[in-house]
């Protein structure tokens, strides 16, 4: 009897599955073994540091000034206005500073990550790369993935950071608040409950952007249709990822009593 | 040349392949497949698109592995190498790519070091640079030496490729179609390449090609890829006289 249609695509949904956890086993398996790619690494937290930048301080100091322009007139009816930087701090540090940087990074660095190698399959590269005595997976998907998973967290801090200066100017429009005031009310209600689980989840967030970016761009086939398809589904598969591994954290988190 | 005649030089081969199978799905590219390369000759693989010739080579050089069969380069079989002895064996081949496989991230002169630092051969700055300035002055591009490959032209990205591939100083040189998607100018000029390298370097050649007037120019051997087997071997002028239609189209 042949398949129909819907066990197909769960079939090719648990095929993909397999072949993304062996693709990260890999990774493991490469990362501790000698030889290390230092430099590599190092450019790559460069390149992928640097050109989320300008995007993630923009899109940080945006949501920090929207979300306390729209906190407000909520917070004046019940007569809590001075709570706004309490609660956009919490928001921020919590849940939208994390998982909206994730999302601008895997829009920026996934992509990226999924074209260029997928350009690179294509093209040959990879072939000349192992032809040269090169370890490609090494090369290209270790030092990628780590870099990833170690400049999303720093990307995000300075996001928060800089979240909160818009929520400073946002609440500064309609009051006057002092900068001594707002730092103090954001501090007063933050502690490490609130900030640790937030920023070791940005590691996974990372890693899941480099990974899927890499897996998809690496396995890339059919020529230039491929590696478009490879950097648009890097993207849309690393932004499910990221909403699924907040949505684990939270139940972590909260079973263990951080919530 | 028959399969007994084959084996009888095998002494000679710098490459020897016996009895490579390989297949993709239910698709057999190479089934039984026999050939040598003597030390210094240059062999032509001529067949049909998607008869499996760059796969040969592929295999040749350890990116593919076939199921079947052994491919013995200067005496070792490459299917049963470890990674590290790969690499070791991968410094006496250089692959031209059919798409060049220039890193488009990387600067001419750092695609020419690549190679060099990845197979950490031990050179001075000064003789590095030496050596990639000899490679270009080989292709007659030394000007291009700080270009990034997107500034360069099809014919051009070809020859910085053929550069990378001298960096090493191969003894052997896999061509995969060298003169495919270049004007027939341009065609020319690579065969003529071909030729001065061979001469030069004393190299011996795997050229995959089906293009003919590089055939002619290149080959001292040409064997027929057909249904995955070495249909026949055969220098130009004599397969060029064959009645059979198997090779004759080829030559039309």
């Amino acid at each position: 009897m042949k398949p129909n249609k819907p066990a197909k695509q769960l079939q090719a949904f648990f095929d993909e599955a397999g072949r993304i956890a062996r693709f990260t086993a890999w990774y493991f398996r490469q990362a501790i073994r000698p030889r290390y790619e230092f430099r590599e690494l190092i450019r790559q937290c460069f390149i992928i540091g640097y050109q989320s930048l300008g995007l993630v301080v923009l899109t940080g100091f945006i949501m920090g000034l929207v979300l306390t322009m729209q906190l407000r007139p909520t917070l004046v009816d019940y007569g809590v206005e001075s709570q706004i930087p309490a609660m956009v701090a919490i928001a921020v540090v919590r849940e939208v500073g994390p998982v909206i940087t994730a999302l601008i990074f895997a829009g920026k660095i996934g992509s990226s990550i999924g074209a260029e190698l997928g350009s690179m399959r294509v093209t040959e590269q990879i072939d000349a790369m192992e032809v040269s005595g090169t370890n490609p997976y090494k090369y290209l998907v270790v030092t990628r993935v780590t870099a990833a998973t170690l400049m999303l967290p720093i990307l995000v801090l300075l996001s928060d950071t800089i979240s909160l200066y818009g929520a400073y100017l946002g609440v500064n429009i309609k009051t006057v608040t002092s900068a001594n005031l707002f730092i103090w009310q954001v501090f007063d209600v933050l502690d490490f409950t609130d900030l640790m689980p937030a920023f070791i989840k940005t590691f996974f967030f990372g890693f899941a952007v480099g990974m899927i970016g890499c897996y998809k761009g690496y396995n890339s086939t059919r020529g230039t249709e491929g590696v478009g398809r490879s950097a648009n589904s890097a993207v849309v598969l690393s932004s499910v990822m990221i909403f699924i591994i907040d949505l684990l954290v939270v139940q972590v988190t909260d079973i263990m009593g951080f919530n | 040349m028959d399969t007994r005649e084959n084996i009888a030089n095998t002494t000679d081969a710098v490459i020897s392949i016996r009895g490579v199978y390989k297949a993709f799905g239910s698709n057999k590219v190479l089934d039984d497949f026999n050939m040598n390369l003597q030390r210094g000759q240059s062999k032509v693989v001529l067949g049909r698109s998607g008869s499996g010739k760059s796969v040969l080579i592929k295999c040749i050089i350890g990116l593919l592995t076939p199921e079947a069969g052994t491919i013995n380069v200067f005496g070792q079989n490459v299917l049963n190498m470890s990674q590290e002895q790969l690499d070791v064996i991968r410094v006496k081949i250089g692959f031209l790519f059919q798409s060049n496989a220039l890193y488009d991230s990387m600067t001419v002169r750092e695609n020419l070091e690549f190679p060099m630092r990845r197979h950490s051969i031990k050179l001075s700055e000064k003789e590095a640079n030496e050596r990639v300035v000899e490679a270009l002055k080989n292709v007659g591009l030394e000007h291009t030496i700080d270009m990034m490959p997107s500034e360069l032209s099809g014919g051009m990205k070809k020859r910085i490729a053929l550069a990378r591939t001298l960096i090493l100083k191969p003894d052997i040189i896999l061509y995969d179609e060298p003169t495919t998607g270049l004007d027939p100018i341009t065609g020319r000029e690579i065969t003529t390449l071909i030729k001065e390298i061979q001469h030069k370097y004393q190299t011996s050649s795997i050229i995959i090609s089906h293009d003919m007037k590089c055939v002619k120019n290149t080959a001292d051997s040409i064997a027929l890829l057909l249904n995955g087997k070495c249909y026949t071997e055969g220098t130009y002028s004599e397969l060029a006289i064959s009645d059979d239609p198997n090779v004759k189209q080829f030559f039309e």
